[in-house]
């Protein structure tokens, strides 16, 4: 009998997660013309002067990439639940905290990634100075990546339910406000020609933080949600 | 009914099991325990606590009270056992993968028994030809087929299969049995739910009966729900 390492379950885990987004891929193009779409309206409803474009932008574009982000979070777990998928990773001996890791970590990399992909076109869009770019890359490289951990708790403790979509929004919403008030204020700091190194610190412990404890708590309460 | 206490090397064993989902008793309290080499049928009305019975003996459910055993020592959600396999109501499959990518990621998952490959066992299910099809596009009874072959692929030796033979034609009924029957020449053990033990044509096997209790009693554990071995 050779039992499987946890190394090779986290692996087909990666694996089959990546592929079904694979074989989804119109779906998953979705969150991404959501945000471009969001970005691409407000030049035509606020004009085109570039000072008022400039001074929303940054954080134009962070409300947009969030929502987006949002759109997907629902189906994080859904699907796994009701063809059972999931009740075989729960009884697999490997750690269930570990597993849900790699489905985040998937869940991020197919959705938040583009999403920072285009932030430049999104930046350009809105007329964001260059020199800001860098900082509202690295806000949102920090910010996405929070959400998808935090949203991952949300969910498995909302999965349970039928209809769970508009719950799960508001249970999210207020959790993830902090890293966008961090997020865009680092931007605005250094379009103002302040120090932002202090938020996007903040953003990073807070990343760390939520990185070993959330996996932890979805895996809990994944298994409430299961019983 | 079996005294457990003194039989160390049995596969799995339940201690007077009892399962009770909101102070209303679904099962128990259960007693017997499972060797090596053997079959048992639980058998039940729909609504009699079959699948959570399942449940409970993979690991799914915490017990109310009563204890699982897994060669002696308690199987609980945190120690969970690469030792049994779980086929559920729902397969656990993913559509838009083909039956090869879904038992590739079974094996990732549960391991792989030696000496076998996912073809061989797509093969001997009566799936030759379907490797690279995606399910979608296959029957209930091919996709069902599907997750018996993942039964076949992982090294478990206690296979907990929830109503193996829903879906399936003749053929696919005696391929169950003939499953079965190869699993327990391996010295494998299966605990399978049936509503009725129609298909059931392997030998006479053990059986677990449990009864759907009376509205009169429910929210107590009535003496004669007591799992009865036949």
């Amino acid at each position: 009998m050779k039992p499987g390492t946890t190394s090779a379950a986290c692996a087909a885990v990666l694996r089959r997660d990546l592929m079904l987004v694979w074989r989804r891929r119109g779906d998953a193009l979705n969150p991404l013309l959501f945000a471009i779409i969001v970005v691409a309206c407000f030049p035509f409803a606020l004009g085109p002067e570039a000072a008022v474009l400039e001074r929303i932008a940054a954080g134009t574009i962070f409300v947009a990439v969030l929502l987006a982000m949002l759109l997907t979070l629902d189906a994080l777990f859904r699907s796994d639940l009701e063809d059972g998928s999931l009740e075989q990773l729960v009884v697999s001996p490997h750690p269930l905290a570990l597993l849900l890791g790699c489905k985040i970590f998937i869940h991020w990399l197919t959705t938040a990634l583009p999403l920072i992909i285009v932030a430049p076109l999104l930046a350009q869009l809105l007329q964001l100075p260059a020199p800001v770019l860098p900082v509202l890359i690295i806000a949102l490289a920090l910010a996405t990546p929070l959400l998808s951990l935090i949203g991952a708790v949300c969910v498995a403790l909302t999965v349970g339910m039928r209809r769970s979509g508009m719950l799960l929004t508001l249970l999210v919403l207020p959790l993830i406000v902090p890293a966008l008030i961090f997020g865009a204020g680092a931007c605005n700091a250094a379009q103002n020609g302040f120090a932002y190194a202090a938020p996007l610190l903040w953003l990073a412990a807070w990343l760390v933080l939520s990185i070993i404890i959330a996996p932890l708590a979805a895996a809990a309460a994944l298994k409430i949600s299961l019983s | 009914m079996h005294d457990s206490a003194d039989e160390p090397r049995a596969l799995l064993q339940a201690q007077s099991l009892c399962f009770a989902r909101n102070d209303e008793a679904i099962f128990g309290p259960l007693d017997f325990s499972l060797h090596g080499g053997e079959t048992v049928l639980i058998e039940g009305d729909n609504g009699s606590g079959k699948t959570t019975l399942l449940k409970v003996l993979s690991g799914l459910l915490e017990p109310t009270s009563g204890k699982v055993l897994l060669h002696g020592a308690p199987l609980t959600l945190a120690k969970l056992s690469h030792q049994v396999a779980l086929l559920g109501h729902l397969p656990g499959l993913k559509l838009e993968l083909s039956a090869l990518e879904n038992l590739r990621f079974a094996t990732g998952l549960g391991g792989i028994r030696p000496g076998i490959t996912p073809h061989l066992v797509l093969a001997s299910v009566g799936l030759e030809g379907f490797e690279d099809t995606p399910l979608r596009t296959l029957s209930a009874g091919q996709r069902k087929r599907v997750a018996l072959a993942r039964l076949l692929l992982v090294p478990a030796a206690l296979w907990l299969l929830d109503e193996p033979y829903a879906n399936l034609d003749r053929g696919g009924i005696d391929l169950v049995n003939r499953l079965l029957d190869n699993h327990a020449h391996r010295g494998g053990a299966a605990l399978i739910t049936s509503h009725g033990a129609y298909a059931f044509t392997s030998g006479t096997p053990r059986r677990i009966a449990l009864h759907v209790p009376p509205p009169a009693q429910r929210g107590e554990v009535p003496e004669e729900r007591r799992g009865a071995e036949a």
